[in-house]
């Protein structure tokens, strides 16, 4: 095994974010060294640098003996460090094998040749088991397919470093043990690969190496095999863990108190092509979590919930009465708050002052004719800007210029405005840093003790059973199970995701 | 007595005290969110400073070209001079540029409105020739027509989801064919001074058309700056997703810009038709649309949607205006009217655009260090 990368006190800042500090990283050609943090650690921006898509502001990139300074990723892809992103950045609209070899088509005197290409692309999803018409367009098969497709790009590269972020997030068993079989047979050829997931079972499945980030900062590099499940955990999540252990100590004692009554009714809830016969209670004053995987209609009940899918059998009651929803605007009227998933496309209005972001929700609720006036909004924004801590020079600041943590603020600032009886935050603390991410929280708590009931989904368990007093676990669009009290553990809720 | 005049006293220094304390906190609040006002003010500063810089910068071309461009005579009750002729000129378009805005802000388009005003002449000229209806009526038929005509894109485009440019462009076409129809092909001609007095009356010294842009404007104005209306435009058109999550009814919004969009060109129709005294369905608005997409344009406005203002739309229809009168003043062959207007405008879009702006100070300081 040689050394055949090596990143040397990376450092990278955004406006008012420290995303990279002096960050190491050592990759050995033939192994798979896994890249693990939380969200917001940092393991995004590295990769990015890593792969030419952002310039360092400090550091070095040795790549085989030979300082590097990637300035696109087309520089980096060239010497042979392709990257296979976790979203899906292929194009939909051209053909499975256009997609595979786009940019470094199969030439014949000068004009692409078709026919090689197709037999190429077939010979190539072979290894991956695929076995389709390459000749289809991409956006025919499934976001599983597209996914394992994207990696084959990036194998057919002939790359030497192969960065995977996130590879697995929308694979199923099998998928997941059909890209393993590729990385084993990539890494016996020499290949280095990157490996970036929140998924432990897996890390300690194929990784052999394992380097753990935390705010931006390297925490350690380790040995898969000498570094046990336990400890990578409070490695990555650092002191944290103790915190979080307390407080929810203090929350079980707290739910077992009392029985309050069901503010929240989903019955034998579905919605086509999303939930099926869903059942779900919210009882008043609490925090209800909702966990899964990516795809297990943990957004999707969120979304029935608002209005925005409409239920094809089942009801909805809230504090005993019977919804009807066929949009947004009519479970807002019902009291229903949703901070959205997608924040860039659903929750913010981007070149829209913050003063109007806060301000629009309660307006549309008060309707066109009552209009809140300049003054009473900036009264509602300052009182929100001060109370949420939100990091602004002021209000009149288009929403789109702030970070992502003072964004979702803003957002959560615009629902506590209308003052709801049910706030449902879906995804609250993605892709947020690492500061804004503990205020959040923070102000999830915070609410949790003034009584107000909320449900919530995240993909960060510790997260969620540190304030959930109950937890719903989702699985291919079911319910698996409830776990609350004693029961409420990350490791628990990690498990019934898994097993069901 | 003295003790408690004391101690009265004592409080009301420590009184002072705190409210000293109190105003000086609250006078640095005042400031700071005086400097906030600033900013907000320098930032739509911004906004209105180019367009406005063109538009004098036109008229002093207009001054140099002909020294008595600025006058303007009183007689027989009106004012009479060059700027009342553009002011008279620009109603039609600074009409259709209002209503132009509201649908560029919601991230439309409206091509339609040309036609729009020529099937709002027709029906109103029709009207005019039959003599029971009064001219209430043949005006509110008229007003009537161009809403209609806003709602039918307005739904074509929200609840149908049709792309705006397709949906409008289907009025355009059939609109000026409905006219035809209407006219059974011919030019319809009326004799009715009170209904040509939309057209070519007076009022307070100033020409009708003139009074009915300012009307509009400030009708329109006070709907949606004095209610919420203005303010879910432009978040509809920012990102109407977010909009629907926050409960805005998105769809009615987009419906109500094109139906004023609809209105607007109504009353554009019948401008046109008053000031002819006739409905030529072949000829009225024609191409009238794409002048209101220029002037919202020239404006400031992005076509992607969302910010917009009334005001600076009318500026853009004067400074369009204004620009086709300085060819005619400048005594150049008529042949280079259309090419001009085209580099002109060009001139003033890159002007506005602070990217370009940017790139001009580059090259600028570029060229000094290259110098040094």
């Amino acid at each position: 095994m040689s050394l055949i990368l090596a990143l040397k006190n990376i450092s990278k800042s955004y406006p008012g974010v420290k995303a990279l500090e002096n960050v190491d990283l050592q990759l050995f050609s033939g192994e798979v060294h896994a890249l693990l943090g939380e969200n917001g650690a940092g393991k995004s921006t590295l990769v990015k640098v890593m792969t030419g898509a952002e310039t360092k502001n400090a550091g070095e990139i040795i790549f085989q003996n030979k300082s590097h300074d990637f300035a696109s990723p087309i520089a980096a892809q060239q010497v042979g460090i392709s990257t296979v992103y976790q979203e899906v950045n292929l194009l939909p609209n051209l053909s499975v094998a256009q997609n595979l070899f786009l940019g470094h088509e199969p030439k014949r005197f000068g004009l692409i040749d078709y026919r090689a290409m197709v037999k190429q692309a077939e010979q190539l999803l072979t290894r991956f088991k695929l076995d389709i018409d390459v000749t289809a367009d991409l956006a025919k098969y499934s976001v599983a397919v597209q996914q394992l497709i994207a990696i084959a790009r990036g194998v057919a590269m002939s790359a030497q470093v192969l960065v995977l972020d996130e590879p697995t997030a929308s694979l199923d068993a099998d998928e997941v043990q059909i890209l393993f079989d590729v990385m084993n047979q990539l890494k016996s050829e020499g290949v280095a690969i990157v490996f970036i997931t929140h998924f432990l079972d897996q890390v300690y499945q194929i990784s052999d190496r394992i380097t753990v980030l935390r705010n931006g900062k390297q925490v350690g590099e380790y040995l898969t095999a000498e570094l046990p499940r336990a400890k990578l955990v409070e490695t990555m999540l650092g002191k944290e863990l103790e915190h979080l252990a307390g407080y929810q100590e203090a929350n079980q004692t707290s739910a077992s108190a009392a029985t309050p009554e069901t503010l929240l009714a989903f019955e034998n809830v579905s919605a086509k092509g999303s939930i099926e016969q869903f059942d779900l209670e919210v009882p008043k004053g609490q925090a209800v979590g909702l966990a899964g995987l990516l795809g297990s209609g943990r957004t999707e009940v969120c979304k029935a919930l608002f209005g925005v899918d409409t239920l094809s059998e089942g009801s909805i009651t809230l504090a005993g009465k019977k919804l009807r929803l066929s949009q947004p605007s009519d479970a807002i009227n019902a009291g229903i708050a949703l901070c959205p998933e997608d924040r860039k496309t659903d929750g913010i209005i981007g070149p829209l002052s913050i003063r109007e972001n806060i301000a629009l929700a309660l307006q549309a609720r008060l309707g066109w004719w009552r209009y809140l006036s300049k003054s009473k909004q900036q009264a509602l924004a300052d009182l929100y800007i001060d109370k949420l801590q939100i990091a602004t020079p002021d209000a009149d600041k288009p929403i789109g210029q702030l970070s992502g943590g003072n964004q979702q603020k803003v957002i959560l600032a615009r629902w506590l405005a209308i003052e709801p009886t049910l706030l449902v935050l879906d995804e609250p603390t993605r892709g947020i840093d690492i500061g804004a991410h503990a205020e959040i929280l923070a102000l999830i708590k915070a609410l949790c003790e003034e009584g107000m009931s909320l449900l919530v989904t995240s993909s960060e368990l510790e997260e969620l059973v540190a304030f959930a007093n109950k937890v719903v676990v989702l699985r291919d669009r079911k319910k698996v199970t409830e776990l609350s009290g004693h029961e409420l553990t990350s490791q628990h809720v990690m498990q019934a995701i898994a097993e069901g | 007595m003295k003790e408690l005049v004391q101690e009265v006293s004592a409080q009301a220094e420590q009184g002072i005290a705190t409210n000293t304390l109190k105003s000086t906190n609250e006078q640095a609040l005042a400031a700071a969110r005086a400097a906030r006002y600033q900013v907000g003010a320098s930032n739509n500063f911004g906004r209105y400073l180019w367009p406005s810089c063109a538009l004098i910068l036109l008229l002093a071309v207009n001054l140099i070209l002909d020294a008595s461009f600025f006058t303007i005579a009183y007689q027989d009750g009106r004012f009479y001079g060059s700027l009342i002729d553009i002011l008279n000129r620009c109603a039609p378009v600074a009409l259709l540029a209002i209503g132009m805005s509201l649908v560029i802000a919601t991230g439309g388009i409206d091509l339609s409105v040309g036609a729009v005003m020529a099937i709002a002449g027709a029906v109103c000229a029709n009207l005019l020739l039959v003599p029971e209806i009064s001219i209430f009526t043949v005006i509110m038929a008229g007003i009537a027509v161009g809403i209609l005509a806003g709602v039918i894109n307005g739904s074509l485009v929200s609840y149908l989801g049709i792309q705006p440019i397709v949906a409008t462009l289907l009025l355009m076409v059939a609109g000026r064919g409905v006219a035809q129809l209407i006219n059974q092909g011919q030019i319809v001609t009326f004799q009715n001074d009170a209904f040509a007095f939309i057209g070519v009356g007076n009022w307070l010294g100033l020409p009708m058309p003139v009074w009915l842009v300012i009307g509009m404007l400030l009708l329109c104005q006070l709907v949606l700056r004095r209610t919420a209306l203005g303010l879910f435009i432009e978040a509809v058109g920012c990102n109407a997703s977010a909009s629907r999550y926050l409960g805005i009814n998105d769809n009615g919004i987009k419906l109500f810009a094109y139906a004023i969009a609809g209105l607007c060109a109504g009353l554009a129709g019948m401008i046109s038709a008053a000031d002819i005294q006739g409905s030529d369905a072949n000829n009225a608005g024609l191409w009238l649309e794409l002048d209101a997409i220029l002037a919202v344009v020239i404006g400031g406005a992005a076509l992607t949607g969302g910010r917009f203002s009334l005001l600076l739309s009318v500026v853009g229809a004067l400074i369009i205006q204004t620009l086709a009168t300085t060819i005619i003043v400048s005594g150049l062959p008529a042949k280079y009217n259309l090419l001009i207007k085209a580099l002109v405008i060009l001139a003033v879009l890159l002007l506005q655009s602070e990217k370009f702006r940017n790139q001009c100070k580059g090259l600028f300081t570029f060229n000094s260090k290259g110098a040094v």
